[in-house]
């Protein structure tokens, strides 16, 4: 018990680092900033595990040695109790009134008679009862450690069902616009996380596209701006040939499908652009992804039009509701689109596509490009690049909604093993185990004189109520009869 | 959309409750200053020495004996902290009803559960503590624990009134849920009615601490002052037990409640977010606890040590990871 102890406390103190330093599996861009600020102390950290605790060896350690000793503790624990089950209580002690519960009258019925009849009585009260020649011990609660052995037990099966699901499922995350869709392949995905023994290639097939995202925001207000609502209208198939629903994905109602569940965790905005080049030929038009910097959405992105002479880049903020005040810069003052603009730095050279190193879709690479303006835009207005290189056009603007899949098998069984442990844990911290006892002796005075007495191992409030009870059941078969 | 009438109304009762929680603070600390412990710490001491040590881990029989119980218990000698005592117990569960309607008020203004913002969250918290140590006297004296309920009540309702403040408003979509009422329900009952066994804890040192020193033939000392109006060290261990034992079944209610929503609105049952972080650490420090309790050589002072440290993972998990930690329970509504 003391070696459990004390790992209970490590683990409680080896878990506080996890809250204090920005964790990998809950917050990478936090991590990442991290270590650039702090140059120094980072990667000793990092060496230390604690950006990812709950994953470190160390921690690993202190909850496997944990589960170890509850294992060696609760098993043996098990058979005691199986042993103890089929066992009969034990003797009664010589002098009951010594106990913290205690009665005792004179009878006149036989004492063989009372103790017969008395442990029949008690054993229809779900007593355990064993029958001396001038005693009947009683015993209850069972339950107790029953329960203690369940909670614990249950324990050692939530840790199973935790890492099993893990292992067997997978995460993902995709940014869905509006008018476009999703496929369950790897291939879709912005990120996947596929656990220790599980397949790619046995994704699903489902699909979705999002017909419509909405947001509905407070203004007014000390919480101005404060989402109020938002949800995702998706048509789903949940194989190539079945036909297509709709399902509206809301915050705390996931779309579930096919084994997978899908979560929308985000939203931004898509503004739309059309990009022609000197001559005027097309050489761009669709909804580009910005992502939100703020509370109000001030999101960035960029546009990267590969196919005009010379290529042509644009990077810069979509504000949903523009401020007046220019002072901190293009902000967005309000999350709804009240009054969108895009305010845009044009470039020009080369995107530096072809190098073939990979590059994000979020940023440009303008170490061979030359900015050759920047322009405010209202929707449908356009801006003629300087020097005849091309016009762009902000046509308008979709949302984006982010979803965050999971498949999780072990789902099930955690949840089961964790209602077995607060049962368990319940019947445990309830149910006291406690002993009564009827005695018989002769009276001084002639006649029977019965004694009962009750001890309890723990707690047990209610003993003595639970005495007099089962005092009243003697009395039946052994009325009390004042002395004369 | 939002009743500002009704939203006023609720400002206005927390204030009132307020006050009646000052008057009953006052009239505690009377009622305490007054009262004297039945059993006095020489009593105790003679008592303890003579059951043997090892009868002394396991007994019951003696705590189930009224007499070395609380101070204020109706003898007729002894009671003299008893009329302010009375009014303290009547005030107390006056401001508790008006707290509790200022609840009420808050969430018809906004037609929803009230519990959506830090505001709100302590609010019903300060109730939880209240009502917790309101329902526990019904049964027994409970006049000279008071004075470190209401203390803490106020406390926490000050710091609602001042520095949590936030306007009534709508719910925001990750807290749109019947979890809410399930989860946020569970884990309000937990604080309040661990903030009541801390108080017995703590309070069970100082007995603990005084009856130890008289056992050991010493002057109890300036620890008398307090340890002399306190029900005996046992009585408040056994109290103190009983709440947490009865609370750590509803507060593991209350983590898995929150697992099973998280799954639901996040996409994983646990995911080592700051605040699942700390109601777990909560949970291993309790469950320490109760094993403590039942371990040769950690029961008594140790195990009230642990009570305590719980009580403090609580309120780290409420006030330093609700505002200074980023994570995904960023439901404090202060700015």
């Amino acid at each position: 018990m003391r070696i459990a102890l004390f790992l209970l406390f490590l683990l409680a103190l080896a878990s506080v680092p996890g809250s204090i330093f920005p964790q990998r599996g809950t917050a990478p861009a936090r991590v990442s900033q991290y270590l650039r600020e702090h140059p120094k102390s980072g990667p000793i950290l990092d060496r230390l595990h604690l950006f990812d605790v709950f994953a470190s060896p160390w921690f690993a350690a202190i909850y496997l040695l944990l589960f170890i000793s509850l294992a060696g503790c609760v098993i043996p624990r098990a058979f005691e109790y199986w042993r103890e089950l089929r066992s009969e209580p034990p003797t009664a002690p010589r002098n009951l009134s010594r106990l913290g519960v205690y009665e005792s009258w004179r009878t006149t019925t036989s004492a063989s008679d009372a103790l017969a009849k008395t442990a029949v009585n008690w054993e229809a009260k779900g007593w355990r009862v064993k029958v001396g020649d001038t005693y009947v011990s009683a015993e209850k609660g069972y339950a107790r450690e029953f329960g203690n052995l369940v909670f614990h037990l249950a324990l050692l099966g939530l840790l199973v069902a935790v890492g099993a699901g893990s292992s067997y499922g997978f995460r993902g995350t995709v940014i869905v616009r509006e008018e476009t869709g999703f496929a369950n392949n790897v291939t879709q995905y912005d990120s996947f996380t596929p656990g220790r023994s599980y397949s790619a290639t046995s994704l699903p097939p489902f699909s979705f596209s999002l017909t419509d995202f909405h947001a509905k925001y407070q203004s007014g207000g000390m919480q101005s701006g404060a989402a109020r609502e938002f949800h995702a209208d998706v048509l789903v198939k949940a194989n190539p040939e079945a036909r297509e629903v709709k399902f509206r994905i809301k915050v705390n109602e996931p779309l579930r499908v096919a084994g997978v569940t899908v979560y929308l965790v985000g939203h931004g905005y898509s503004p739309e652009f059309t990009v022609r080049d000197s001559k005027g030929k097309i050489v761009w038009q669709d909804a580009a992804i910005f992502l939100p910097q703020d509370a109000n959405f001030t999101s960035n992105g960029v546009v990267k039009a590969p196919d005009s002479v010379p290529q042509l880049g644009f990077q810069g903020y979509f504000l949903p509701t523009v401020t007046s005040d220019f002072s901190q810069g293009p902000r967005s003052i309000f999350p709804a689109p009240d009054d969108p603009q895009v305010f845009l730095s044009a470039w020009s050279g080369d995107l530096g596509l072809d190098s073939g190193l990979p590059q994000s879709v979020y940023q440009l690479d303008t170490q061979k490009m030359k900015r050759i303006g920047i322009e405010e835009l209202s929707p449908g207005e356009k801006w003629k690049l300087p020097r005849g290189q091309g016009v762009i056009e902000f046509t308008g603007f979709k949302q984006w909604a982010a979803f965050s899949l999971a498949r999780d098998p072990g789902k099930g069984w955690a949840l089961g093993f964790a209602i077995f442990a607060i049962a368990g844990l319940t019947m445990s911290l309830l149910i006291p185990r406690r002993r009564v006892w009827l005695r018989v002796a002769e009276h001084a005075e002639g006649g029977i004189l019965c004694e009962v007495g009750g001890l309890a191992k723990t707690q047990a409030p209610g003993l003595p109520a639970e005495v007099t009870r089962l005092s009243l059941i003697v009395k039946e078969s052994a009325p009390e009869v004042l002395s004369d | 959309m939002i009743n500002e009438s009704l939203a006023q109304t609720s400002n206005m009762l927390v204030y009132a409750a307020m006050t009646g929680y000052v008057v009953a603070m006052v009239a505690f600390a009377i009622s305490l200053s007054k009262s004297r412990r039945i059993e006095t710490l020489q009593e105790t001491a003679a008592r303890v020495s003579a059951v043997s040590p090892a009868a002394r881990q396991g007994g019951t029989a003696t705590l189930a004996d009224a007499s070395v119980s609380t101070a204020l218990s109706d003898g007729d000698v002894l009671g003299s902290g008893r009329r302010s005592g009375n009014i303290g117990m009547s005030v107390t569960w006056l401001a508790t009803l008006l707290l509790g309607a200022a609840i009420i008020c808050r969430g018809l203004s906004a037609s929803r559960l009230p519990w959506g913002n830090m505001y709100e969250f302590s609010l019903a918290a300060g109730f939880s503590i209240a009502f917790a140590y309101c329902v526990l006297s019904l049964k027994r004296d409970l006049r000279w624990l008071g004075l470190f309920i209401v203390v803490p009540v106020l406390l926490d309702l000050g710091i609602a009134a001042t520095i949590l403040y936030t306007d009534s408003a709508e719910l925001v979509p990750a807290l749109q849920s019947y979890w809410l009422a399930i989860h946020v329900t569970a884990a309000t009952v937990c604080v309040g009615a661990f903030t009541v066994g801390a108080a017995l804890s703590a309070l069970y040192l100082v007995a603990e601490r005084a009856e130890a020193k008289v056992i050991a033939g010493e002057e109890p000392g300036r620890i008398a002052f307090l340890a002399n109006r306190l029900p005996t060290a046992d009585r408040l261990d056994l109290m103190a037990y009983r709440i947490h034992a009865f609370m750590f079944p509803i507060w593991t209610f209350a983590v898995i409640s929150g697992a099973i929503w998280a799954e639901a609105a996040w996409g994983r049952y646990w995911g080592w977010d700051p605040k699942e972080t700390w109601a777990f650490i909560t949970w291993v420090i309790y469950a320490a606890y109760l094993h403590a309790r039942v371990t040769v050589g950690w029961r008594g002072r140790k195990a009230a040590y642990i009570a305590l440290a719980g009580i403090s993972a609580i309120l780290i998990n409420y006030f330093v990871v609700n505002i200074l930690i980023p994570g995904l329970h960023s439901y404090s509504g202060v700015k």
